[in-house]
């Protein structure tokens, strides 16, 4: 078990602990990650940029607020990486694209805000596909990063640099994004915890908006409690989001009861078809069979558009990018190129050196969704798709509290194996993308491995703002089980 | 053969909010450059719009005044297209579910009333202003003054239902008339507070079908409203009688050379790809919002005109004149309500006050130093014979001039009129002395001659002499 002498390898609630008893400083916690982050993070590059001056001052300010006792937080002094999708204000934030190069945000975001506050330490920005657009973080344009239960292998994406970074024990936290599984998939291949809430459920003023309708923050965290603490900081109404719910936040700690009887966990048949990996496929069935020998309930249902998902999702996200990355024109911030010629030429030489292929190709495919003459035919029936799909989910609900699934189809594959085949890509979010459409929570746990020793993730979708379900059961899961205890290389 | 032109309009008046339609910057107009900017109008990543509430009140009271349904759940949809004082890279305006449809604006125009029909009114955000190599040696740059991104707009699309240039400027004056009343927009032209876009065709005289629309845009003023269209259809008519065919296209009015030019196809070949803002919720309007800005609609120019004529027994061109400004309408019945003779309060408002305000400028009146009061007090000093007429328009321009009480100027200037027989004889007598021969003449039967002598009295009197009086006496001296 970790202690002071490792004290990255900790948790946060445990890091908390021994923060209030004065066994350990926040400085000391964080020049310890500091350290194993020059150690090890050129072979990972889960980090794009360090904000060491940062994390040192706010980890003294963290020291302060513990020894006097007064405003000390679960997160006051814990080291935390955030994806380079969130601006901090007066740090460079680029979403992982050259064309938002040397961009310092003007301002802060409301979750960094409220992370902040709660005293959390901010080690870096975390690397990303481009404008969160991947699932591999291949697409960043710093680099890719390496998975840390094998270093040939994707993190997953698009906060693979927040993933790995938790797993490798980079930071003790992370926050991601989330539009069509970034959050969640990451989880998986990792072997962590990577919590989407409710769409509405956290603000995402200052975050660098990918697909408006779609893109939702959380936790990646490396046990359940983790995600409960960090949910709990950085949820809540804000009225920065026009989007972001007026529902009251419960205490999310309440629900780690480890206790699922009664539950009854709907397993949808869509989810166990073609393409699904057989080990997968196991580790999830085993794992409905120790949730059942819990005392839950499990009962089949059905989400019949499960199909269509991927295709609708390809033409709404596109269709919303399309029009959120138009601002970046190389005007005001970031890359300008051809800083002489007439103005159409600055627009093309800024967004082509600016973009990478896969922005570029949903820059397109959002554009043409949206064009005269097939906005019904594309855009439109893709709204419609997302209406039937919410509407799969509304009926099962009505059978079961939570629905259980596979969070991805394998295991983490290789760096390079699919960014070449855009559409082989996109199949990795085949069980993410479903529950941003429908604007539902989901969690991703550990539940198992592959013979290759590749962590398996587990996921759970819940009711509108039924977080509390969600922990209640991964926690449950998560208190009868030690895959999240496996740590790389161990 | 016989033309009939057919012009519908698309007006876009800045509400006067204090500020902006999704962020809480300050909406002034004249500040420095780009000092009323935060991450939200500036466009910076993450940044995200909340709708001014205020915004859509502003927008009801024009929706209410005009009769226009209120949709009770209206979208945001982002219009795209790049332009660099456009910093999201689109517009967040509102497309197939506007805030209202329907309604009309009515006013007199050539002895009849005439009703326009409104499509639709829609909320939107103003674009930044630009300005091109203005620095001398700047001359390849330009310059974007992000201040203006975000102020909020409201566009009121017409129906084709114009018939003449005349009828569509007049339409603009009255829709102005409307938004000053209501307080919404100050209907500025010249800086742009109110603009216009004009669809125009013409048809053979009687026919029901449609020519071909050309749009022309750049109408910044309401002279400029009417050549552009008359330019504009004597244009689409000699092509049609040159046996040609009109193109549909967008033009720009060139005041300098008086013509309509055709845009470059590149600026008007837009696809806006437009859809709803995810970044907002639908707006629902309820009975409530509407009940409470209906409560707050003052009473509209034409009803007014109406009922001071009925009131106050004036004329039609008076009421109207009256009318033209709600501060100018406040002001009369304030006044009438002091002073017992509306007619001639607005007479002295109409004719002596607005000559001050400044010539035929009657809807800037703004209350000027005068107050209802004070105008009030002199009239009835008129009345109650206290001044002559006269002497009421030198005390009337130093009121003006100073903003002091009539009962001031007049004691310290020893205005008082003179109604005193016996010092008015004396002076006729002196007249009449020192005027021997015009006497003789005006008792030969000369009768012209006697406002010869009423002016001379009045002379002697140094203005002050009760004009009345000064007849009675003239008359008694001269045919006795």
């Amino acid at each position: 078990m970790a202690n002071t002498l490792e004290p990255y390898r900790l948790t946060v609630h445990d890091a908390h602990d021994l923060l209030r008893g004065g066994e350990l400083t926040s400085v000391e916690l964080t020049e310890s990650m500091l350290s194993r982050i020059r150690d090890l993070d050129d072979r990972l590059h889960s980090y794009i940029r360090l904000t060491e001056d940062l994390a040192i001052e706010q980890a003294r300010a963290a020291d302060g607020r513990l020894r006097s006792g007064r405003d000390v937080r679960p997160l006051t002094g814990i080291p935390v990486a955030v994806k380079d999708v969130f601006c901090v204000e007066g740090t460079v934030t680029t979403a992982g694209s050259k064309i938002l190069s040397g961009f310092r945000a003007p301002y802060e975001s409301t979750v960094t805000a409220r992370l902040r506050e709660a005293g959390a330490v901010f080690m870096g920005k975390a690397n990303m596909d481009e404008f969160a657009m991947g699932s591999s973080t291949e697409n960043s344009r710093f680099g890719p990063t390496a998975n840390p239960w094998d270093p040939s292998r994707t993190p997953g994406g698009s906060s693979g640099g927040s993933s790995a970074a938790v797993a490798a024990d980079l930071c003790l936290a992370s926050v991601g994004t989330d539009t069509g599984g970034s959050i969640r998939l990451p989880a998986a291949f990792c072997g962590i915890v990577g919590l989407k809430p409710t769409y509405g459920r956290v603000s995402r003023y200052g975050i660098i908006a990918y697909a408006s309708s779609l893109d939702q923050a959380g936790p990646m965290t490396k046990d359940v409690a983790d995600a409960a603490l960090l949910l709990q900081a950085v949820a809540g109404r804000d009225p920065a989001d026009s989007t972001s719910a007026d529902v009251p936040v419960p205490e999310y700690a309440a629900a780690l009861t480890g206790d699922v009887s009664g539950m009854r966990l709907g397993v949808p048949r869509e989810y166990f078809g073609e393409g699904l990996d057989p080990e997968v496929a196991e580790a999830v069935r085993e794992s409905l069979a120790l949730l059942e020998d819990m005392g839950a309930e499990v009962v089949e249902v059905s989400l019949p558009h499960t199909d269509y998902a991927l295709a609708a999702y390809y033409l709404l996200a596109p269709a919303e990018a399309s029009s959120n990355l138009a601002r970046y024109d190389g005007m005001r911030y970031g890359l300008r190129e051809q800083d002489t010629g007439e103005l159409a030429e600055v627009y093309k030489a800024t967004r082509s050196e600016g973009f990478g292929p896969e922005v570029k190709r949903r820059i397109m495919l959002g554009t043409f969704a949206l064009s005269a003459g097939y906005y019904e035919a594309y855009y439109r029936k893709a709204q419609q798709v997302r209406t039937l799909i919410r509407e799969d989910f509304s009926r099962a609900f009505e059978r079961c509290d939570l629905v259980l699934g596979p969070t991805a189809p394998t295991a983490a594959f290789e760096l390079g194996e699919k960014i070449h085949d855009p559409l082989r890509m996109y199949l990795s979010d085949v069980h993410t993308i479903p529950v941003n459409l429908a604007g539902l929570p989901g969690v991703s746990i550990p539940c198992g491995f592959s013979s290759g020793g590749l962590p398996i993730g587990l996921q759970m979708i819940g009711g509108p703002f039924r977080e509390e379900d969600l922990l209640r059961a991964a926690h449950a899961f998560e208190s009868n089980t030690d895959h999240h205890l496996r740590r790389p290389g161990d | 053969m016989e033309y009939e032109t057919v012009i519908g309009l698309e007006v876009h008046a800045q509400l006067a909010t204090h500020t902006k339609i999704f962020c809480g910057c300050r909406a002034d107009f004249g500040a420095p450059t780009n000092t009323q900017t935060c991450p939200v109008c500036l466009g910076m990543p993450g940044a995200l719009p909340v709708l001014n509430r205020r915004v859509v009140d502003f927008a009801l009271r024009v929706v209410l005044a005009t009769g226009g349904r209120v949709a009770p759940v209206s979208r945001f949809a982002r219009k795209n297209y790049f332009y660099p004082d456009l910093p999201k890279g689109y517009q967040i305006s509102q497309y197939e579910l506007p805030l209202a449809e329907g309604g009309f604006l009515e006013f007199p125009f050539e002895d009849k009333i005439r009703r326009i029909r409104i499509t639709r009114i829609h909320l939107e955000e103003d674009a930044g202003k630009l300005t091109h190599g203005e620095t001398p040696g700047d001359r390849d740059f330009s310059f974007v003054d992000f201040n203006r991104t975000g102020v909020p707009l409201i566009e009121i699309v017409s129906e084709p239902d114009f018939r003449s240039p005349g009828e569509a400027a007049e339409y603009l004056r009255r829709l102005r008339q409307l938004v000053r009343y209501l307080g919404v927009c100050d209907g500025n032209m010249e800086r742009g507070s109110l603009r216009c876009d004009a669809n125009v065709s013409v048809r053979p005289a009687g026919s029901d079908g449609m020519g071909t629309k050309t749009e022309i845009k750049n109408l910044n003023s309401f002279r400029n409203v009417q050549r552009a269209l008359e330019h504009e259809a004597g244009r689409q008519i000699e092509v049609l009688e040159h046996g040609g065919r009109i193109v549909q296209e967008t033009r720009l009015w060139d005041p300098a050379q008086s013509v309509t030019l055709p845009m470059r196809s590149k600026e008007e070949a837009h696809d806006y790809r437009y859809f709803p803002e995810p970044d907002l919720m639908p707006l629902e309007v309820d009975e409530r919002w509407l009940e409470r800005v209906r409560d707050s609609l003052p009473e509209l120019p034409l009803p007014r005109r109406s009922r001071l004529m009925e009131q106050y027994a004036l004329s039609e061109y008076d009421a109207e004149q009256l009318t033209a400004s709600r501060e100018l309408a406040d002001y009369f019945e304030e006044v009438a309500r002091l002073c017992p003779d509306a007619k001639k309060a607005a007479n002295w408002i109409l004719s002596e006050m607005l000559r001050e305000v400044k010539a035929g400028n009657e809807e800037d009146f703004t209350g000027g130093p005068v107050a209802p009061d004070h105008l009030a007090a002199m009239l009835s000093m008129i009345e109650e014979g206290t001044i002559s007429g006269k002497i009421a328009k030198t005390v009337f321009e130093e009121m003006y001039r100073t903003g002091r009480p009539p009962e001031d100027i007049v004691r310290e200037r020893g205005l008082t009129q003179v109604s005193d027989r016996e010092a008015i004889e004396a002076a006729a007598r002196r007249v009449l002395e020192a005027h021997p021969k015009q006497a003789e003449k005006y008792r030969a039967g000369k009768e012209k001659l006697f406002g010869f002598f009423v002016g001379q009295v009045m002379k002697e009197t140094g203005g002050r002499a009760n004009p009345g009086m000064v007849n009675e006496v003239l008359r008694e001296l001269l045919n006795s």
